[in-house]
């Protein structure tokens, strides 16, 4: 199948999913940052969610392997850091397929740095809703979890523990 | 590493690699001995979240030794930098080399680190150099994250019990001797700072005094007496024994097997 333009390129990388989150395409998440095809060939600019994301090289890879299997060569990708990921970047359907998923969808930024004053570590937690029972009545249990875009929260209405995909 | 990242594209400037060598090793010295903590947390979730401050720092260790290996001419990668240098080549500050003691002294050191570093990305997000303001930009909010984790813990061990804080003030007290060795500076900075690529420390230093003097405050903690002796080698690569140490568990498997991939 020839695959020549920038739109068939851009349907090839939408199949690409977070490894660590597969619920969401990298298209989903915002961490495309250019895509460019001349000749035959592509170039795709990547960024990551957190500088130290663990996911980047594999992400490199699948996106580099779907566009070759669809006929681009030769195909480039490269990881950059302007303009840096927000959560921002991430699109309202990614939200919904977060939160269908089970981990809390981000804030919008502005409304996190808007709420903020003073020192860092006397700011009071947010409060994250719950994604199972959509309950505003829950605590913070840790900034850091399993992956770096990801905390972890405890919900007082169900119990249950969830992550958020930290507004950042 | 993405493809093309080798090839050069400027000249070698040594003063500016030697400044971002400076960051790189200390982000990356600091996050090994982070990592050390892996599986030896206290509780479960600060052991995750000492293991996320490493790999934060290994990723901001990443960034800076791509752009060091294109700054000092010598096209070399990451993996190069890191696993083929010998200490001497090491130009991290003293403080983030020590061995981990407690975990008071832990996270008093994380605190010192991230107070310093907080600041000093934020001014670097206006450096001159485009790929530098870049990194700044994307790191300052996750050293956020690094700040808001150790003040707490300050103020949670310094205002705890009288166990808690007599070991967080004797890890304030073993740590301040290395402290101005973040902010010293060495014969080639002035240049960078008139070409705009770099701050002040002075500038740094004001930032990360005001940190210091509310969160100690806050915690019941005495600041050290002014005036100390403060130890200086790190960024001339005079370094203390322990870094050889580090330096050989972290770099023994990529100089067993060179070019190893797995």
């Amino acid at each position: 199948m020839p695959a020549r333009t920038t739109e068939d390129a851009w349907a090839v990388i939408a199949t690409v999913l977070d490894p660590e989150l597969p619920a969401l395409t990298i298209v989903d998440l915002g961490i495309v940052r250019s895509v460019a095809v001349a000749d035959g060939g592509v170039r795709v600019a990547i960024t990551p969610t957190f500088t130290a994301c663990p996911a980047m090289r594999v992400i490199e890879r699948d996106v580099a392997a779907k566009l070759r299997a669809a006929g681009f060569s030769p195909v480039t990708v490269e990881t950059v850091l302007a303009p840096a990921w927000t959560s921002d970047w991430m699109s309202d359907a990614a939200r919904a397929k977060l939160k269908a998923y089970g981990i809390a969808p981000p804030g919008r930024l502005s409304a996190l740095t808007a709420s903020r004053s003073g020192s860092p570590w006397l700011e009071r937690d947010r409060a994250v809703p719950c994604p199972r029972c959509d309950s505003a009545d829950t605590e913070s249990i840790s900034d850091f979890g399993s992956t770096p875009c990801k905390s972890l929260h405890r919900c007082r209405a169900c119990a249950e523990t969830f992550e958020h995909f930290k507004c950042h | 590493m993405p493809d093309g990242a080798s090839q050069l594209t400027t000249p070698a400037d040594f003063a500016f690699a030697g400044y971002l060598a400076r960051l790189a090793d200390s982000h990356l010295v600091l996050g090994h001995r982070l990592s050390e903590w892996c599986g030896h947390g206290p509780v479960l979730e600060e052991d995750l979240a000492l293991t996320n401050l490493a790999l934060d720092c290994l990723g901001h260790a990443t960034v800076l030794l791509r752009l060091l290996g294109q700054a000092d001419g010598t096209g070399r990668d990451e993996d190069q930098l890191a696993y083929f240098r010998e200490a001497v080549e090491f130009r991290n500050v003293l403080l983030v080399e020590q061995p981990n003691g407690d975990f008071a002294r832990t996270i008093a050191r994380v605190f010192l680190f991230a107070a310093y570093a907080l600041p000093l990305y934020e001014q670097l997000q206006r450096s001159t150099d485009a790929a530098l303001a870049a990194a700044a930009t994307k790191f300052h909010p996750e050293l956020r994250y690094h700040l808001r984790h150790a003040a707490r813990w300050m103020l949670i061990l310094g205002d705890g019990t009288d166990e808690s804080h007599r070991r967080l003030q004797e890890a304030i007290d073993a740590w301040w001797p290395y402290t101005g060795e973040l902010f010293a500076l060495w014969p080639d900075d002035p240049a960078l700072i008139e070409r705009g690529l770099i701050p002040h420390p002075d500038r740094v230093r004001a930032a990360w005094e005001a940190t210091i003097t509310e969160v100690l405050g806050q915690a019941r903690l005495a600041r050290p007496v002014a005036g100390m002796h403060m130890l200086l080698g790190g960024p001339i690569g005079r370094h203390t024994e322990t870094l050889g140490y580090l330096l050989a568990e972290m770099q023994i498997v990529a100089r067993s097997f060179p070019g190893a991939s797995w």
